[in-house]
């Protein structure tokens, strides 16, 4: 039906050049808006990245051509900042899909006051990443006045100073907090369109709840599955608020992710050369992702237009 | 069927303290709110305590500057949804019932866009910004986070208006109305609900913003989560203060996004999970 009415009408060609001048009016605001906030500062990024440009020494300023990239990849902290990046990436994707998968299972059960205990459950996606930040460093983290610290002590342990003595491990916790909620949303949604008379098909075949689990739910899944781990990753690849508030990148570099190291070679080296020649590497590697996704999505379009 | 049972209410119990353990730390912190600042410092947490609201007023008082940022969380958040929305809303109306063979190539570019880092683009608009005065002003940070939001306003409402039977307006077509007439009095009043979920979305997503605001600004434009990350340095002083300060910030989206979920999970995923 769909397929039909998206193909040009040729019958109705008298009036279709009005309509194409009228339609590309219609999207112009929007496509230009886009290229002018989006596409031309991504152009420029690339043009800085092979200039010599410091905001506190103007005079040296002019072309570099390779040799911000240069400075970068024998720059130390750079190859950490990358390395953090990617640990970031890896573990809070793999803690948060396991753990989001194993909750929207559960949660994909009935059981008394189901709604408000999944409402619970995904109130941490809605709390902005300033305030995440916050509450974990000041009121659970905490060495002395956090509740982890009185837990440990309660238990007859020595309490930890999470953020000086595990900082990735911790900033891996308050990512996963935040977006383990988000892997149970979307996969919960996607359990929930399974079609009931395939389980009950399985159910009468005699399947067990494993295998059931195996050759139906995950199968259902895959596509959920691939979403949530590109989305994530994207999105873990840019966290920068629950490291600004709470170890500022540190101790030394311990938690210093490339759009920490950008920002810090912005704002305190005030190196526009160096931190876009960084900020291209940080493009690249979202691509790695965007580009499965961005597939994917298309391909959804298309299959949704033949519908 | 007992054993059945039993697992099922076994799963039920441990469904219930999985969402409360993942709910403490909020809980923690409303907790924290209604506390003095004597009794949210302790070694040994206070669980009773006599509530006060004493540290809801200071940190509403005159002079804390709370509503200076807040407005401008309010206002950056409302005005970014609504420039986003206008426009959308032409561009995913001639997508979606008008479409050309370009038309599934620039829904995607217009996608694409959502995945650039904004450290990617970060450095231009920072320095563009501060050449033509945008830097700490309402208005540049309106329309950055319209542009992080567009793409999502875009899919959104795109997919919304492909709910509609084509043949209502290809109806109004034929019976003369003119493109503008029929997305009017035809296509709009039919999408209300899908474009008011849309922008509750962007609303949330626009309000929770962190990155831009913290690079962008520093006090004129200032919305409330710069003011609550200023708090990231105060050593135990103010913490029932940053509580209740924080708890006035995320509240109303938290309540908000219960009734999103749905929408949520369609707009961040572009569709491929509804």
């Amino acid at each position: 039906m769909k397929a039909i009415s998206r193909t040009a009408p040729s019958a109705e060609a008298t009036g279709a050049r009005s309509f194409a001048r009228t339609t590309r009016l219609l999207m112009a605001p929007a496509v230009i808006f886009l290229l002018i906030w989006m596409l031309v500062p991504l152009a420029m990024t690339i043009y800085y990245s092979f200039q010599q440009y410091n905001l506190l020494m103007p005079m040296y300023n002019g072309f570099a051509g390779l040799n911000n990239f240069a400075i970068l990849l024998g720059d130390a902290t750079f190859w950490k900042s990358l390395a953090n990046t990617l640990i970031i990436v890896a573990a809070s994707l793999v803690i948060t899909v396991c753990l989001g998968l194993a909750l929207a299972l559960l949660f994909n059960r009935t059981f008394v006051g189901r709604g408000v205990a999944r409402t619970l459950a995904v109130a941490p996606f809605f709390v902005m990443p300033v305030v995440t930040g916050l509450i974990w460093k000041n009121m659970l983290f905490h060495p002395v006045f956090g509740l982890f610290a009185w837990l440990a002590r309660q238990l007859g342990l020595e309490p930890v100073d999470w953020l000086a003595h595990y900082p990735m491990l911790s900033v891996i916790i308050m990512i996963t907090w935040e977006w383990t909620p988000f892997a149970l949303l979307v996969l919960l949604t996607g359990l929930q369109s399974l079609p009931e008379d395939q389980i009950e098909a399985a159910k009468l075949d005699g399947a067990s709840a494993w295998q059931e689990f195996q050759h139906i739910v995950i199968p259902h899944l895959g596509q959920v599955l691939y979403v949530v781990v590109m989305l994530e990753s994207i999105f873990f690849l840019t966290s920068f608020a629950e490291i600004y508030t709470t170890t500022g990148g540190g101790p030394g570099t311990a938690t210093t992710n490339l759009p920490y190291y950008i920002f810090q070679t912005v704002f305190q080296q005030n190196d526009i050369g160096i931190a876009s020649a960084a900020a291209i590497g940080a493009v690249i590697l979202a691509n790695i992702f965007a580009i499965m996704l961005i597939r994917f999505i298309a391909g959804n379009l298309n299959a949704g237009a033949a519908r | 069927m007992n054993s059945s049972r039993f697992s099922n209410g076994v799963m039920g119990v441990l469904a219930w303290i999985v969402a409360l353990l993942i709910f403490f730390p909020i809980l923690w912190l409303l907790l924290t709110a209604f506390k003095s600042e004597q009794e949210a410092f302790t070694v040994v947490p206070s669980f009773f305590f006599s509530p006060t609201l004493e540290s809801f007023k200071t940190a509403l008082a005159q002079g804390s500057g709370y509503w200076h940022y807040a407005w401008n969380s309010v206002l950056t958040a409302v005005a970014s949804t609504v420039i986003g929305l206008a426009l959308a809303v032409p561009a995913a109306y001639a997508m979606a019932f008008y479409p050309n063979k370009r038309t599934d190539f620039l829904l995607v570019w217009m996608v694409s866009t959502k995945f650039i880092p904004a450290v990617g683009v970060l450095i231009p608009i920072y320095l563009v910004y501060s050449a033509v005065g945008l830097l700490d002003n309402a208005l540049g940070l309106t329309l950055l986070f319209t542009a992080m939001n567009l793409p999502i306003i875009v899919w959104m409402v795109y997919s919304y208006f492909r709910d509609i039977p084509k043949d209502i307006v290809e109806a109004a077509d034929i019976d003369g109305a003119s493109i503008m007439q029929t997305l009017f009095k035809v296509v709009l009043p039919l999408a209300l609900p899908g474009l008011a979920s849309t922008g509750l979305l962007a609303l949330i997503l626009a309000w929770n913003e962190s990155f831009w605001s913290i690079t962008m600004t520093d006090h004129d434009a200032a919305t409330l989560a710069v003011y609550i990350a200023s708090f990231k340095s105060a050593e135990g002083l103010y913490w029932a203060k940053m509580s209740a300060a924080s708890v006035l910030a995320i509240a109303p989206i938290i309540v908000l996004g219960w009734f999103t979920q749905r929408q949520m999970v369609r707009g961040l995923t572009f569709g491929a999970v509804k």
